[in-house]
């Protein structure tokens, strides 16, 4: 079957958005220091920034793929009201907006909250730690995963799952054997997003975690204080940060690809 | 997963959008870029100012000195820049932003400041703080800057827990108990009010943070921008000043 072309006329506002997306981060790249780019990023601020957002960043979608996962999975198979509910709950945190999702941390896990005093109690003081800035970034990373592969199992065709427990498959073989293997592309797509989303977290960790070179202080945060005194290591940051940023949607677009040729 | 996807945009639509500032028609506007820790006093200033000036309106763009200054440097359009530094206010004349020179409307000094109670038993800028979670600015902001050179001038080391852009974000994390002291401006302390307790430090008065406005070089509204000058340097705005905290030049 061959699909009706496109009106011609949408080309324009294509167009126009296609253009309206791409000119700042192109003049972005014009405004680069290019001669002292490397110098740049070798500051220890600099440094120590993106090695410890590389690290928090996986450590949190480490996290965001152990608990998201099954979120997702019990999700995609709820019903009813309070499916709906969940659903809705589970993808909150994505829209919020940054300090919102500190402030909401803060008011659950800080030192003068419920659970915070009762972590303390055990001995796990979280405020200006490195743990602080993990927890910020699962918070506004999981929903990324967890929209995305709930979405891909509930399109996903249940017969194969039919078919491998009519044969005799125990629950955890079809979820091992069947639901996962079809589920990967959107798993990938939905880690690398989560990663993403991670790495340029700055609102909740600003507002939860603080922010102190080597411990708290990630990329984003990191480029929010250079831009006060040295605009030119703020643009080279922020370069890097975009160069990052655009090798993991490459990646979840080629996992999306993927799973549209299979399915 | 596209359903979901537009459902997502549409949410996030809604979530980055924040309703507009109804404009004014037919009324003359004069823009004041001004340093965040101006807010509450400008802010009654411009009240002041719209009553001495019927058909006018003074609209407030609050932010970072520097980014204050970063946003003249790119053409935004404003009448009149108050810096919380002589720093950024150089900054803004070495580019010729500013018309004239510019002046020296109050000066702000540091103080400590934990929460009501002090129960981390803080005395001052000294080894009570040891082991303590301490909060600064970062250095390369105003209040950093000065706070460095305080601590230099006692002969302390600080260890921070963390160093924050924005001095109302010390504020923030000491309101709200995750810090046990902070170090702010004295109208900052002032500001934050029954919700923190001050613990005064001493040569504090010896670092002094000038704040300065000017009116900028390419006003369309210069005579009504110095005469808000002028309401600033002026009684009226001194006495504003001096009840918020401020120390007058």
């Amino acid at each position: 079957m061959i699909r009706p072309a496109l009106p011609r006329w949408l080309a324009v506002p294509a167009g126009l958005a296609a253009v309206f997306l791409v000119v700042p981060l192109i003049a972005m790249f014009g405004r680069v220091d290019w001669l002292h780019l490397p110098s740049l990023l070798a500051s220890p601020a600099a440094v120590d920034a993106l090695w410890l957002s590389l690290r928090t960043c996986l450590a949190s979608t480490v996290l965001c793929l152990v608990l998201g996962l099954p979120l997702a999975l019990v999700l995609a198979r709820a019903r009813g009201r309070w499916a709906t509910a969940g659903r809705v709950l589970a993808s909150l945190p994505m829209v919020l907006p940054p300090v919102v999702a500190g402030l909401a941390l803060l008011v659950a896990l800080g030192r003068r909250a419920w659970l915070g005093r009762h972590l303390s109690a055990f001995g796990i003081d979280l405020a200006f730690t490195t743990a602080a800035v993990v927890v910020a970034q699962t918070f506004v990373a999981m929903p990324y995963l967890v929209v995305s592969v709930e979405g891909a199992l509930r399109s996903a065709q249940e017969h194969y799952e039919v078919a491998a427990a009519t044969l005799g498959a125990s629950p955890t073989t079809v979820l091992r054997r069947v639901t996962l293997p079809l589920a990967a592309p959107a798993i990938a797509s939905g880690t690398a997003l989560a990663f993403a989303r991670a790495l340029g977290e700055f609102g909740a960790t600003l507002t939860f975690a603080g922010s102190l070179q080597g411990t708290t202080q990630t990329l984003p945060l990191e480029i929010y204080l250079a831009r006060e005194s040295d605009t030119n290591t703020a643009i080279a940051l922020s370069v890097v940060l975009l160069i990052i940023a655009a090798g993991l949607i490459a990646v979840t677009s080629v996992f999306s690809r993927v799973k549209g040729t299979t399915s | 997963m596209i359903r979901a996807l537009v459902v997502v945009a549409a949410l996030a639509l809604l979530g980055a959008c924040s309703p507009a500032a109804p404009s004014a028609a037919s009324s003359k506007e004069l823009v004041v870029f001004a340093a965040s820790s101006l807010s509450d006093t400008y802010t009654s200033l411009g009240k002041t100012f719209e009553a001495a000036h019927p058909g006018v309106l003074v609209k407030f763009s609050f932010g970072g000195s520097s980014t204050l200054v970063d946003q003249l440097k790119e053409g935004a359009p404003a009448d009149v820049f108050a810096s919380a530094d002589r720093q950024n206010m150089e900054k803004a004349t070495t580019a010729n932003l500013i018309s004239g020179v510019p002046s020296l409307f109050a000066t702000n000094t540091l103080t400590l400041i934990v929460p009501t109670g002090n129960p981390a038993g803080i005395t001052g800028l000294d080894s009570s703080l040891d082991g303590k979670k301490l909060v600064v600015c970062a250095d390369g902001v105003p209040c950093g800057s000065a706070t460095t050179k305080l601590a230099k001038l006692l002969g302390v080391t600080l260890k921070p827990v963390s160093e924050e852009t924005k001095v109302t974000d010390v504020r923030a994390k000491v309101e709200s108990g995750q810090a046990d002291a902070g170090v702010v401006y004295v109208t900052d302390a002032k500001a934050s009010g029954s919700k923190v307790d001050t613990v005064a430090i001493k040569n504090a008065d010896q670092v002094k943070n000038e704040y300065l406005l000017g009116v900028v070089a390419t006003s369309k509204n210069s005579r009504l921008a110095s005469q808000f000058v002028a309401l600033v340097t002026g009684s009226d705005g001194q006495r504003t000043l001096s009840g918020a905290g401020f120390t007058l030049p």
